[in-house]
Order: C-alpha cells, then sequence, then structure tokens
C-alpha cells in the first residue's frame, strides 16, 4: 500500500465557509477512492485566510516568509491537489488567485488537481471551466475532467447535500483518485540549483 | 575581512517629516558619507548605478565620476560598485572607465557587476532584459578580454565587432581592477563568478538566509569545480541592513516610519517581522556585532561585509551618526572576533596590492 499526500487549498473567508465545506467533501471522497484503489492518503489542509497577511507581504517583498514557505512547501510537494475558491465578482476570489501567483510557475507542472467552487448563485457554475482551468492549464497541472461548483441550493438536500452534488463529488474524486494513484509514488524535490548549465554551455555562441 | 557600506543612491521622502533631499544635496551627502566611512576606519564604500526616473529616483547613473571625486579626498578607502550594470553598459565603455579610476585611485578600485532588473531600463540603451543573462555573460567575457588582452579582435551578439582594439588605459601595473558579480537569486551568475574565480556578493538583505545559504554554498562548490582552490578558499561578500541606537527600542521606534515608507520593501511586513526573516537588524551595537558573526555559520569565512545605511529617506545627520557607531562600536568587534575564527587558509578579499603580488609569483598567467 502506497501513502499519497493529498494538499488541499481552500479559499473560504467565513467561519464555517461553503468552500471549506465543499473541500472536506472533496478530500473524504477522494481519501475514500483512493483506498478503493488500495492507496493510503494524508491530508494537509492549507487556509488561505490565514496566510491572507503572508501573501500581501510576498507581493512586497519577493519571498514567502516562513509560514507561508511552509503552506507552499505542502501544496507543490503533494502527490495530488484539491482546490476550492468562493466565486467573487464572477471569478476565483484574489486571495485564491495570489496564492497561486506566488508559486514557481514550474512547480504543479503534472500535478493531478481537482478544482472546486462555491457562489450563492448557479449563475456562477461555469466559473470553474472559464476562470479555473485556463489557470490550471498556464501552471501545466492536470486538472480532472469534472469540476465540482456547489451554489446555496445545493446544500439543501438529504444529509446536508444535494443527491446531485454527492454524485459529482463522488464522480470527481474517483477522477482525481485515477490519476494519483497511477503515479510513481514520488515527488521531485525541486531544486533550482541541480540543472543550472556550466558556463562552458552558457558561454556558448557569445 | 573588509567592512563597508554600500549605497543604493536613493532619493526617498523623509517620511518623519516629508522632506525630499535634492539631487544636488544627496550627491553632496554621498561624498560626505564616504569620507566618513574612511575616516572612522571602514575599508570599503560602494556606490550603485541606476537610471531609473521616472519610477524610484535614484541620482547615481555614473559611479565613475562620483568614485574619482571620493577618491581624490580620500586615502585608504577601496572603491567599488553596487552595482555596475553588466548588460546595459558597453564593457568597452566599462573597461575604460573602470580602468582609468583605477590609475586615479591609485588602484584603489574593485567592481560588482550585476544586471538590473528594471524592465524598461533596458530599451534606453538598446537592450531587451529579456536577453539580461545572455548579456551578462557575453558582455564580461569581452570585459575580461579588453582588460588581460592588449589588442581583441572580437565579434558577438550584442555589440559590433572589434578589429584590432586596445582598451585605453590599461590596467595600472598590468592588474585589472578585481570583480565581484553580484545576484539575489539566478545561480547561473554564481556559476559565472566561480568560472572566472571572481568574487561573489550576495545583497543577502531583502531575502531569508537560507536562500544566500544556498547560493553562496553553490558558488563555493563551483569555484572549486572550476579549480581556483577549495570552496572555503572562493571569496565572499555579504550585505547587511542596519540601523543603530544605544538602546534597542530606540533604535525601532526611531527606524520603524523609514522601514515602514521603504522603497522596495515598505508597506508590507511589518519590522519585527522582516528582521526575523531578513538580516535586517534593528537595535543596539551589541545585537549587531551578534547578528553579523552568526552570518558566517551559514555562508562560511567570508571576506566581505557592506552594510546599507543610508536609504529610505534617512537624513544625512543620522547616517553619520551610524558611521560614527559602525567604526567604534561594531567594526572593530567584528574585525578581531572574524579574524580568530578564520583558518589561516582563508584568503583575505583581493586588493590592488595582492593582485600585483601574486601576478609577480605566476608571470605565466598574464593572458590568462
Amino acid at each position: 500500500m502506497t501513502t499519497r499526500t493529498l494538499a488541499v487549498v481552500s479559499a473560504g473567508l467565513s467561519t464555517p465557509s461553503s468552500t471549506r465545506l465543499l473541500a472536506d467533501r472533496l478530500t473524504a471522497a477522494t481519501v475514500a477512492a483512493l483506498r478503493e484503489r488500495g492507496d493510503d492518503a494524508t491530508v494537509e489542509v492549507v487556509e488561505l485566510r490565514t496566510h491572507a497577511r503572508d501573501l500581501a507581504d510576498h507581493l512586497v517583498t519577493g519571498f514567502a516568509n516562513e509560514s507561508l514557505r511552509a503552506a507552499i512547501d505542502t501544496v507543490v510537494g503533494a502527490d495530488g491537489l484539491i482546490a476550492v475558491t468562493p466565486v467573487f465578482s464572477a471569478s476565483y476570489s484574489g486571495l485564491f488567485k495570489t496564492f497561486f501567483d506566488v508559486l514557481d510557475k514550474e512547480s504543479l507542472t503534472g500535478t493531478p488537481v481537482l478544482l472546486g467552487a462555491t457562489a450563492g448563485t448557479a449563475r456562477h457554475s461555469l466559473v470553474i471551466e472559464h476562470a479555473m482551468r485556463p489557470l490550471f492549464a498556464y501552471l501545466r497541472a492536470i486538472p480532472v475532467p469534472t469540476g465540482v461548483f456547489a451554489a446555496s441550493e445545493d446544500w439543501a438536500g438529504a444529509g446536508g447535500v444535494d443527491a446531485e452534488l454527492a454524485r459529482r463529488i463522488d464522480r470527481a474524486a474517483g477522477e482525481l483518485a485515477d490519476l494519483v494513484a497511477g503515479r510513481p509514488a514520488q515527488r521531485r524535490a525541486a531544486d533550482p540549483f541541480a540543472d543550472v548549465p556550466s558556463f562552458e554551455e552558457l558561454l556558448r555562441g557569445h | 575581512m573588509q567592512f563597508g557600506v554600500f549605497s543604493v543612491s536613493d532619493i526617498t521622502t523623509d517620511p518623519t517629516n516629508g522632506r525630499t533631499p535634492g539631487e544636488a544635496e544627496r550627491i553632496q551627502a554621498i561624498v560626505t558619507i564616504a569620507k566618513k566611512a574612511e575616516e572612522v576606519g571602514l575599508d570599503v564604500f560602494a556606490l550603485g548605478e541606476h537610471h531609473n526616473p521616472p519610477f524610484f529616483s535614484f541620482f547615481s547613473s555614473s559611479p565613475t565620476t562620483t568614485l574619482a571625486y571620493i577618491a581624490a579626498q580620500t586615502s585608504t578607502l577601496q572603491l567599488s560598485t553596487a552595482t555596475t550594470l553588466i548588460t546595459t553598459n558597453d564593457p568597452v565603455k566599462i573597461a575604460e572607465d573602470y580602468a582609468m579610476l583605477q590609475h586615479l585611485a591609485g588602484g584603489r578600485v574593485d567592481l560588482m557587476m550585476g544586471r538590473g532588473n528594471t524592465g524598461p531600463v533596458y530599451p534606453w540603451f538598446g537592450q531587451d532584459i529579456r536577453n539580461g543573462l545572455p548579456l551578462a555573460v557575453e558582455n564580461y567575457a569581452l570585459l575580461r578580454r579588453l582588460w588581460d588582452e592588449e589588442v581583441v579582435d572580437w565579434s558577438g551578439q550584442f555589440r559590433t565587432p572589434l578589429q584590432g582594439f586596445t582598451s585605453t588605459p590599461r590596467p595600472l601595473d598590468g592588474v585589472p581592477p578585481f570583480v565581484w558579480h553580484g545576484s539575489i537569486r539566478s545561480p547561473q551568475i554564481a556559476e559565472q563568478a566561480a568560472y572566472y574565480g571572481d568574487g561573489f556578493f550576495h545583497n543577502h538583505i531583502f531575502w531569508p538566509a537560507e536562500h544566500t545559504a544556498r547560493m553562496v554554498e553553490f558558488y563555493r562548490r563551483r569555484y572549486e569545480h572550476h579549480g581556483h582552490g577549495a570552496a572555503d578558499q572562493a571569496i565572499v561578500g555579504l550585505g547587511g541592513q542596519v540601523f543603530m541606537r544605544k538602546n534597542s527600542q530606540d533604535a525601532v521606534r526611531e527606524f520603524r516610519p523609514y522601514f515602514d515608507n521603504a522603497p522596495v520593501y515598505g508597506h508590507g511586513p511589518s519590522l519585527e517581522d522582516f528582521s526575523r526573516e531578513t538580516p535586517l537588524t534593528v537595535g543596539s551595537p551589541q545585537q549587531v556585532i551578534e547578528r553579523t558573526l552568526g552570518f558566517r555559520e551559514y555562508v562560511g569565512d567570508y571576506q566581505r561585509q557592506l552594510f546599507l545605511i543610508d536609504h529610505a529617506g534617512l537624513p544625512l545627520k543620522t547616517v553619520l551618526e551610524q558611521l560614527d557607531m559602525l567604526g567604534e562600536e561594531v567594526v572593530p568587534v567584528l574585525r578581531r572576533e572574524f579574524a580568530a575564527l578564520k583558518p589561516a587558509h582563508v584568503p583575505d578579499a583581493p586588493t590592488h596590492a595582492s593582485r600585483v603580488a601574486a601576478r609577480q609569483h605566476t608571470p605565466e598567467e598574464v593572458s590568462a
């Protein structure tokens, strides 16, 4: 049995937040789906709310402080990522985007990602497709085909979740588990010094 | 070990009274600061090169002019740059300007190469920031030849070819100024410094210490790889940023508005957070001594320590007080402590005299 690491990034701001609620549902479903595939999972949750000032500081100073560094290391070192944002002004929230802005642009290359979004109305339901997917395409991550959008009305079903939403959660979790369970067990540690060309190569052509 | 100050030459409004010094005032102030550095017993004064308005305002577009003027009024101070733009300056002019300065200053000159990170500056000099690294590589390779060879035939990617060109004047005593390469985050520049056996300077003041440690470790490893000596004999310089008062609470109280509004990092983290995350030390001279001695623990024995003390709108009077404290209370202790810890096989920072002496022992290296 291989143990996989799942990082969960939640950009919800209130407590409790429906964004975190969706993130937790997606996480539980993914852990269960991994177990069905014979893998264990450890889960690391990054609540972006607690890093709001760290992220603003990073924008100004150009480096991540100790607390944010730990969160970034968690996310870039994970075997799979669950990323959930509330919809603000027809897109992901600024806080959500800022976190992905400060990541090294190579750091999520090839990482399977499950995308989730929450809003007060189902009219925002395409935000995953028109805003989140392009962001993760740019990062060369691998978003699973099913994104999970939950509006307020989706939380009204039996057991606190609409049956249709529960089905989407399970389908998306299965897709993420398929990708995570199929990966080689180790993740690369990003080392910017590992592939620096020797100076002879840098000099070539000059 | 050498100790000194480096200035980025910013013209910044004093946030405590809203007063902005004029260019004339800041230019005279920098001369006063440099002379004071020598007077209080520091070894090095380094000046930046910037062409930034209408962005932040910096006065130092022509460091060799300023440094020559300072050289004329000092006798022991080593003059350096922080940095010289190897990307947007013509390497022919760098070769000639700094050889000229070297003669006028009696050899008290070295340089620190930097790329410059302000995109719009590059086109003003006919260049493109996307070529920053290749420009640093090609221009420096040409600069080396101009200093090391009498007559140069050369063609490259970024400059018109040279046929039978001799850079004038020739370096003093046939020994060009020592070169440091400064970079905050590009391992390629550490590799360049290692390849030539030049010095590597890490600015050190904006980023966490672990980052500096990794860059220096990489440079040391590559210095040894390229055959210039053991890793712990590589030539390392560090920046540092300090503000001191006798009582540390007074230092914090006085410096906070300058920190909070500083160009580059102002309006971000608190002074306390930034002091924890970076080498910034605001406190008593004793705290500065302890923090600075700690640098050695993660970069090894090193050769040059420069402090930033005159930025963010600090008034000249305050800067001169900082220099007094550095000279009287901090540097004498650091000199003694660092010297006691340094093994004999670790070299001092190269000077003109030491390089002339080394050249006399190995005459076959004249065209190396």
